[in-house]
């Protein structure tokens, strides 16, 4: 059976000003796949997410070329509704960034901006979100609290509940789990794949083993260029490429 | 035992540090105390309630108190919003290109420019050009437009103390750019934005050279009546007082009076400023 892709990434390149980042990258993102992209720190990783969603938009050196598509919509169309497109596409960081306002107005803030202001819409989603990232038990006696006494782990699941809220079809994380300890890397793991029944899911990490823990396809990038991708357990199990087998296995990096 | 070198110039370091600021504040104390010490004597209830009398001998100086605050009032109308405005525009809308880059270094050369050409400037366009006479409302944009560079650029500052994290969480939920910024940039610069206004503010209700040609009147029994009349202003009456008056050494106290009143008045200003702040970074932390 050929699906279609979520994400279509076709020869597409990045400069931040004269620096070119990324560089010939095509690909395709299954719908409901965990898709997961590593690589050594600094190879562009970030950027290459950030274009899915065009938060480099907000960047004023930043020039991408080339095609990046979703559900066969050029995103970088000029004429592309970019507040809709991050709707659809939302974006955990990775570092929390949790508002500095309740934990409760911040999953509702999505829903805020985007015009919802029926009260009980509004506790019903925020509920649901944050049982979604399962944060609810931890935190349901008190959600008008500041979000910022929340701990590092738990701020990153609000994030997470944040972006449920809008219920957008792709989630992008950025190292989700990078400031995380086990414990709590371990639920944030558990939430992706639990939540791969209903989004489409781009993660970049830093962690091998997480990456084959949870993910479907995994891309590997280096300076840029994508050296390989393919099905996780093939580029886990057996690389193509000497240099995917050399990163993967430790060797450098 | 043997004490090392760089401890040795710790030390000194830090008493030239200190020596630095024991220099600042001495200077200050001096400044303060010569001018509370002289001027203490002439205020009273009468000073601060009634207009000169007897050729600006006795009296009290009342309508410059009603006219440097009236003044003010304006400046602040015309230099708070436009300044947010344009900070909030070159911050966080403007591209980066040759156009905006002239805009910022024009701002920058702005705010060095004297303020007695800010005056002259007040001249063509207020008086003359939009007729509004000398006036209140003359000396009012003047100043407004003198105290513009300033909370343009405090705003831009506050603007930039906003982390990056804040507008992208929110531009990353589907927000609008001007959504992002009301909600999630604004409540978090406003302090400080406030802030630089004041202190621009109380810089500007010191100035004599912008008002000197665009309204400032040397003597006027009554406070002004509209924005369009004349009127007297502390900092005038006190460059009057010490250089232009027939018998200097006879109003001296008079001068000082002045003085140590427009210091409270600017001090009461940076108070507020201080207090606002503080009350607002409190609320943020709520
Ligand atoms: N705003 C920016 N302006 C200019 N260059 C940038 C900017 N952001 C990133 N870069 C550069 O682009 C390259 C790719 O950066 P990117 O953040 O995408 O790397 P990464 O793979 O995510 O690294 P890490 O694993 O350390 O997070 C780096 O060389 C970086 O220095
Ligand atoms: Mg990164």
């Amino acid at each position: 059976m050929i699906v279609k892709p979520k994400i279509r990434i076709s020869n597409f390149n990045f400069y931040y000003g004269e620096a070119k980042v990324i560089k010939g990258v095509s690909m395709d993102v299954h719908p409901k796949y965990v898709t997961s992209i590593i690589g050594p720190s600094g190879c562009g990783k970030s950027t290459l997410l950030r274009c899915l969603n065009r938060m480099n938009d907000l960047i004023l050196s930043a020039r991408p070329e080339g095609k990046i598509e979703i559900d066969g919509v050029d995103i970088n169309d000029p004429a592309l509704d970019v507040v809709g497109l991050r709707k659809r596409v939302g974006m955990v960081f990775q570092k929390p960034n949790p508002f500095p306002k309740s934990i409760f107005d911040n999953v509702a803030y999505g829903l805020r901006v985007n015009g919802v202001s029926d009260k009980i819409i509004i506790e019903r989603k925020v509920e649901q979100s944050l049982k979604g990232s399962a944060l609810w038990d931890e935190v349901k006696d008190r959600l008008k609290d500041n979000a910022l006494n929340l701990s590092g782990g738990q701020q990153q699941r609000l994030c997470v509940a944040r972006a449920l809220a809008v219920e957008p079809e792709i989630i992008l994380m950025d190292e989700p789990a990078s400031a995380l300890d086990p414990i709590a890397t371990a639920k944030i793991e558990e939430l992706i794949v639990e939540l791969k029944k209903q989004y489409t899911i781009v993660i970049v990490t830093h962690n091998m083993q997480q990456a084959a823990r949870i993910s479907d396809q995994t891309a590997f990038l280096m300076q840029g260029e994508l050296i390989e991708y393919g099905k996780t357990s093939d580029i886990f199990t057996k690389p193509k490429k000497k240099m995917t087998e050399d990163y993967i296995t430790g060797r450098f990096g | 035992m043997k004490v090392e070198p760089r401890r040795i110039q710790e030390f000194l370091g830090f008493m030239v540090l200190r020596l630095c600021i024991g220099v600042v504040l001495f200077i200050l104390a001096v400044i303060f105390f010569d001018i509370i010490s002289k001027g203490i004597g002439v205020i009273s209830w009468e000073f601060l309630t009634q207009p000169p009398k007897d050729g600006m001998t006795k009296g009290g100086i009342f309508p410059a108190i009603v006219g440097t605050f009236a003044v003010t009032v304006i400046t602040a109308l015309l230099a708070v919003p436009f300044g947010m405005g344009c900070a909030i525009y070159l911050n966080e809308y403007a591209a980066d290109n040759l156009f905006t880059r002239f805009i910022r270094i024009s701002i920058r050369n702005l705010s060095g420019v004297p303020s007695i050409v800010y005056g002259l400037f007040g001249v063509a366009l207020f008086v003359e050009g939009c007729h509004f006479g000398t006036s209140i409302l003359a000396a009012g944009c003047t100043l407004g437009l003198m105290t513009l560079p300033l909370t343009i650029t405090a705003s831009e500052e506050a603007l930039k103390t906003v982390p990056r994290s804040f507008r992208e969480g929110s531009l990353a939920l589907g927000a609008t750019k001007w959504q992002a910024i009301q909600t999630n940039v604004l409540p978090y610069a406003i302090s400080g934005m406030l802030t630089g206004a004041i202190l621009g503010l109380s810089r500007a209700a010191g100035e004599t050279a912008p008002i000197l040609f665009t309204g400032a009147a040397f003597f006027l029994p009554d406070i002004p009546n509209s924005v369009f009349s004349q009127f007297m202003a502390l900092p005038y009456h006190l460059y009057i007082m010490s250089t232009q008056h027939h018998n200097i050494m006879l109003v001296r106290p008079i001068a000082y009076g002045t003085a140590l009143v427009l210091i409270v008045l600017i001090f009461t200003m940076n108070l507020f400023a201080i207090i606002l702040r503080f009350h607002l970074r409190r609320m943020k932390k709520d």
